[in-house]
C-alpha cells in the first residue's frame, strides 16, 4: 500500500468521481441502487450539494442549499468540468430514514441524522442505547462501503470509459441525446 | 457531536493488526496507562489522554466497562487553557508599569520584554481553568473497525497518534485510496488498474 498522505493527495480525485457518479446513480439508475442495497426504500439527494471546479490555477465552488433546491444549476456547472466534493443524502430503509453529507475527498461522515432512538433516562439504558445507535450508524457505513464498491470496480475497469462516462455525458448534456 | 448527540460526524479507521494477549486486559491497560490527567492549576497549556465514554469529566476505567456488546467504547479529551490575547496584552502593561516604577527606569530592552511576557502568561495558565474538548470513540475489534466522531483534522491527528501509542496499533483513515484498498474487496489485476487511473473528464 501507498503512503497514506501521497495516496490521500493522489486520489483526491477518486471521491469526488463517487460522489459525481452517486449522483448521477440517485437520478438515473434506481434499479442499480436497489441491487446495491437490498433494503433500500429510497436514496434522495438531500439539501446541499457542492461543487468544484479549477479553472488555471483558481478554484470556483459552487453550492446549492435547500430541500426543494433545482439542481440543473449543479448540472450546468459538470458540464463546465466541476465536479461534487460534498453531497447531503436523504436514505430510506423500512420506515426509517437517515441524513447525511458525505465529503470525496476525505469520506467523512458528517451532519449525520439517524432514526430516533429511545431515551435514555438511566445509566442501565446507557448499554442499550449504544448498540441501538451503533446498529443505526453502521447501516450508513454499510450503505456507504457497498456503494463505494461497486463505484470503484466499475472505476478501475474497461466499462467506465467505454459505458459509464458516456452516460454520465448522455446526462449532462441531454440536448445532444 | 458525540455518540448521543443528535447528529453526528465521524471519521472512520482500519485497524492494522491484532492483539496477540488478552483482548479486554490489554485495551484497560492502554487506556489507563494514558488517562487525561487534570491540568487546572497546573503550570501546563495542554493534555490528552483518555476517558471514559460515560462519564468524561470524572475519568476511570473500572473492568471492562468500556466493552458494550462486541464494541469497545471510551472517549478522548483534550484540555487545552486559551487565554484571550487582550487578557495577556492588559497583564503584560500592568506588570511591566509596576516594574518600570520599581526600578525607575523609563524602558524594558527586547529580552526583558519577552521575560515579562513569559511570566505573564504563565502565572495566568496557572489561574485560568482548561477548556474540556470530548470525542467519542466506537471500536468493532472484530472487524478492525473504528469510528472516531469527529471529522475536525487536528483532534483526528492526535487521536492517530495517542491510538498508535496506548496500544501499539496503527489506525489507518479510511479515505478513498484506503477504502478501495482495504474495504472494497479488489482482485490484484484490479488493484494494479487502480495504481494507474488518474481523474476523469466528464466534460466534452
Amino acid at each position: 500500500m501507498l503512503d497514506i498522505s501521497f495516496a490521500y493527495s493522489r486520489y483526491k480525485f477518486l471521491g469526488n468521481e463517487f460522489l459525481t457518479w452517486l449522483w448521477f446513480i440517485v437520478e438515473n439508475d434506481r434499479e442499480r441502487l436497489k441491487k446495491i442495497e437490498k433494503d433500500l426504500v429510497s436514496l434522495n439527494i438531500g439539501n446541499r450539494i457542492v461543487l468544484e471546479n479549477k479553472i488555471n490555477d483558481a478554484v470556483e465552488t459552487i453550492t446549492i442549499l435547500g430541500d426543494d433546491a433545482g439542481l440543473e444549476e449543479g448540472i450546468m456547472s459538470l458540464g463546465k468540468g466541476a465536479v461534487v466534493t460534498e453531497i447531503n443524502l436523504l436514505y430510506k430503509s423500512g420506515d426509517n430514514e437517515w441524513r447525511f453529507t458525505i465529503k470525496g475527498e476525505s469520506m467523512n461522515i458528517s451532519n449525520l441524522k439517524i432514526p430516533e432512538t429511545a431515551v435514555v433516562e438511566s445509566s442501565e439504558d446507557i448499554e442499550g442505547m449504544v448498540l441501538e445507535k451503533a446498529y443505526l450508524y453502521e447501516k450508513i457505513t454499510n450503505l456507504i462501503d457497498n456503494l463505494f464498491k461497486e463505484f470503484i470496480k466499475l472505476r478501475v475497469s474497461g466499462k467506465w470509459n467505454e459505458s459509464i462516462v458516456p452516460e454520465i455525458r448522455k446526462w449532462i448534456y441531454p440536448e445532444e441525446k | 457531536m458525540g455518540f448521543l448527540s443528535s447528529t453526528v460526524s465521524m471519521a472512520r479507521y482500519k485497524v492494522d493488526g491484532k492483539f496477540e494477549g488478552q483482548i479486554l486486559e490489554t485495551v484497560a491497560d492502554g487506556l489507563k496507562k494514558n488517562i487525561i490527567s487534570e491540568i487546572d492549576g497546573n503550570p501546563v497549556e495542554k493534555t490528552i489522554g483518555w476517558t471514559s465514554f460515560e462519564n468524561p469529566f470524572k475519568p476511570g476505567f473500572k473492568g471492562s466497562s468500556f466493552s458494550i456488546g462486541t464494541y469497545l467504547v471510551f472517549s478522548m479529551r483534550i484540555d487545552r487553557k486559551v487565554i484571550p490575547a487582550k487578557v495577556i496584552k492588559k497583564h503584560i502593561a500592568i506588570e511591566a508599569a509596576k516594574l518600570l516604577a520599581v526600578s525607575g527606569r523609563s524602558f524594558f530592552s527586547k529580552d526583558e520584554k519577552a521575560a515579562i511576557k513569559d511570566r505573564v502568561i504563565n502565572a495566568l495558565i496557572l489561574r485560568i481553568p482548561a477548556t474540556p474538548n470530548v470525542y467519542d470513540i466506537l471500536w468493532n475489534y472484530e472487524d478492525s473497525e473504528i469510528w472516531f466522531f469527529s471529522s475536525l483534522k487536528a483532534a483526528n491527528e492526535e487521536f492517530e497518534t495517542l491510538f498508535t501509542k496506548s496500544f501499539n496499533l496503527t489506525p489507518i483513515r479510511l479515505f478513498p485510496y484506503t477504502m478501495a484498498e482495504l474495504t472494497a474487496g479488489l482482485t490484484h489485476a484490479q488493484r494494479d488498474a487502480l495504481s494507474n487511473i488518474s481523474s476523469t473528464k466528464f466534460t466534452k
